[in-house]
C-alpha cells in the first residue's frame, strides 16, 4: 500500500464516519452560530459597534469552534485501537496526520466558510469586508485544523484535555487570528489586504510543511 | 566519580548533577545578591535622572533584565528539553521542566514592570502593540508547557510531549525580539546593540548589566535547586537517594 493510498484511506474513513454522524458533525457549526450571536447581546445592538467588532468576533468564535471539535480527532481511534494499527503502517505517520487534518477541515472548517456570510448579515458587514473575512478564513481555517491536530495528538487521552488543548494551541494560532481579522479591518479602512493575505498564505504553507511532522511525532509520543 | 575523570556526559547522571548543583547553588545566590545590591545602588543613587522621563525610568533596571531573561530562559528550556528528548537524557528533561516556572515568573515580571513603567510614560497600563502582545504570548507558551508536562503522569511521555511543545514555541522568541523592528510599535526600539555604541548613559548601562548578571545568577540558583528536588523525586527508588536520605537522617539526628 503506498503512502498516497494510506492518506486516501484515512481521509475517506474519517469523512464516511462524519457522514454517518451528521448531527455530531454539525455541532461545531451550531456552536459557532450561537457564539457569534451572543456578542451583539452582550455588547449592544449599535450597528457601528458591531461592524467594528465583527471580524474579531467571527475569528475568535471560529477558533474556539475548531478547538472544541478537534479535541476528539484522535480520541475515537485511540479508544478502539485503530490508531495504533495506523501507526504500525509501513509509512510515516505524517500521512495519517495530514489526512486527519484535511478531514477535520472539510467537515468543520469548510462549513465555517459557508456560515461566515451569516455573520455578515448579523453584524451588518459591507460586501468587501465580508469578502475579506471569507478569504482570510479560507486561508486560516486549514492552519487551525493543522495546529488543532497537533494539540489533539499531544493531549491524547489526558484528563481535562479539552482545556489543555485550547491553552497550548491558542498561543500558536494568534498570528492567524491577528492577520485574518486585520485583513478585514484593512479593507474596511479602504486599503488593500494583499499583505495580510500573503502572510496568511505563508503561515498556511509553513504549517502544512511543519505541523504534520510535529503531529506524527506527538502521536508516537502519546501512544508509546 | 569515574576513574577516567570528567567526561562530557558526567553530569547527565542525576546523582552527580545533584552533588554539583549542591556546591554551585550557594555560589549563585551570593553572586545574585551581591550583583543586585551593586546594580540597584548604582541604578538608584549614581545613575542620573533621565532628561525626558525623570526618575520613573529607573524601573528599567528590573524591566529589561527580566525581559531578557524571559526570552533567554525559553530558548535554554527548549534546548534542554530537545536534548532530553533526542538523547533520552532524563536530567536534561528535568532541567527543562525546572526552568519553566522561573521563565514564566520573569515573563510576568517583565510584563508587570512594563505596565508600571507605561502608566506614567505612555499614559496607559497596556497597549496591544507587537512587542507586548508577543511577550504575553510567551507567558502563555510557558504556562502551556507547564500545564502539559503536569497533566501527563508518565514522566517519559511528559518530558517528550512538553519538549515537542517547547520546540514548536521557539519561533515566538525571535518574533518578540524583532517585533520592534518589523512593526510600528509604541514600545521603543533597541537601545543597545552588539555592534554600535549604546545610546544610554554609561552608568545606566552599567547598572542594567549588573542587574542582568544578578537575574541570571538568581535563575541559576533557583533552577538548580528545583532541578535537584525533581531529580531526587524522580529517582526516589534509586540507591543514591537512599544513601542520601540515610546520610541526611544521620546528620539530622547527630
Amino acid at each position: 500500500m503506498s503512502a498516497g493510498r494510506l492518506f486516501g484511506a484515512v481521509l475517506g474513513r474519517d469523512l464516511r464516519l462524519a457522514a454517518r454522524r451528521r448531527t455530531e458533525a454539525m455541532l461545531p457549526l451550531v456552536f459557532f452560530a450561537v457564539a457569534i450571536s451572543l456578542f451583539p447581546l452582550g455588547v449592544g445592538p449599535e450597528p457601528q459597534t458591531l461592524r467594528v467588532i465583527a471580524p474579531g468576533v467571527v475569528w475568535v468564535c471560529a477558533l474556539l469552534a475548531t478547538m472544541l471539535s478537534v479535541h476528539q480527532l484522535y480520541a475515537g481511534d485511540l479508544a478502539d485501537g485503530s490508531l495504533e494499527q495506523l501507526l504500525l503502517a509501513p509509512h510515516q505517520a505524517v500521512w495519517v496526520a495530514l489526512a486527519k487534518a484535511l478531514a477535520h477541515w472539510l467537515v468543520n472548517g469548510l462549513p465555517l466558510l459557508l456560515a461566515a456570510p451569516l455573520a455578515g448579515v448579523l453584524f451588518d458587514m459591507s460586501g468587501p469586508a465580508l469578502l475579506a473575512l471569507v478569504t482570510g478564513l479560507a486561508l486560516g481555517t486549514p492552519v487551525l485544523s493543522l495546529l488543532g491536530g497537533l494539540g489533539a495528538a499531544l493531549t491524547l487521552g489526558l484528563r481535562s484535555s479539552g482545556m489543555l488543548l485550547i491553552l497550548i494551541v491558542l498561543p500558536l494560532a494568534t498570528p492567524v487570528l491577528i492577520f485574518g481579522a486585520g485583513a478585514v479591518s484593512t479593507v474596511e479602512a479602504g486599503q488593500s489586504a494583499g499583505g495580510h493575505y500573503s502572510l496568511l498564505g505563508a503561515l498556511l504553507i509553513a504549517t502544512v510543511m511543519g505541523a504534520p511532522w510535529a503531529t506524527a511525532a506527538a502521536l508516537r509520543i502519546s501512544t508509546e | 566519580m569515574n576513574a577516567t575523570g570528567l567526561r562530557f556526559f558526567t553530569f547527565a547522571a542525576p546523582s552527580r548533577f545533584y552533588t554539583l548543583a549542591g556546591w554551585l547553588v550557594p555560589v549563585f545566590w551570593a553572586v545574585a545578591i551581591g550583583f543586585t545590591l551593586a546594580g540597584l545602588y548604582i541604578g538608584f543613587f549614581i545613575a542620573p535622572t533621565d532628561a525626558t522621563q525623570g526618575d520613573s525610568y529607573r524601573i528599567i533596571f528590573i524591566h529589561v533584565p527580566t525581559a531578557w531573561m524571559s526570552m533567554l530562559l525559553y530558548l535554554v528550556m527548549a534546548f534542554w528539553a530537545v536534548i532530553g528528548w533526542a538523547f533520552n537524557a532524563r536530567m536534561a528533561s528535568i532541567l527543562a521542566r525546572a526552568i519553566a516556572p522561573t521563565g514564566a515568573m520573569f515573563t510576568f515580571l517583565a510584563l508587570w514592570t512594563g505596565a508600571l513603567w507605561g502608566k506614567p510614560t505612555w499614559g496607559t497600563w497596556w497597549v496591544w502593540d507587537a512587542r507586548l502582545t508577543s511577550e504575553l504570548i510567551l507567558l502563555f507558551l510557558y504556562l502551556g508547557y507547564i500545564a502539559l508536562a503536569e497533566a501527563i503522569d508518565d514522566p517519559k511521555r511528559a518530558d517528550q510531549a512538553s519538549a515537542l511543545l517547547a520546540a514548536v514555541g521557539v519561533i515566538n522568541v525571535p518574533i518578540i525580539y524583532y517585533s520592534v523592528v518589523w512593526w510600528n510599535t509604541l514600545h521603543q526600539g533597541a537601545t543597545i546593540s552588539l555592534t554600535a555604541a549604546p545610546k544610554m548613559a554609561s552608568t545606566m548601562l552599567t547598572a542594567m548589566l549588573l542587574m542582568t548578571v544578578a537575574c541570571w545568577a538568581y535563575a541559576f540558583a533557583v533552577v538548580f535547586s528545583r532541578a535537584r528536588a525533581m531529580a531526587v523525586e524522580r529517582d526516589r527508588h534509586a540507591a543514591w537517594v537512599h544513601t542520601l536520605a540515610v546520610r541526611t537522617g544521620q546528620g539530622g539526628a547527630a
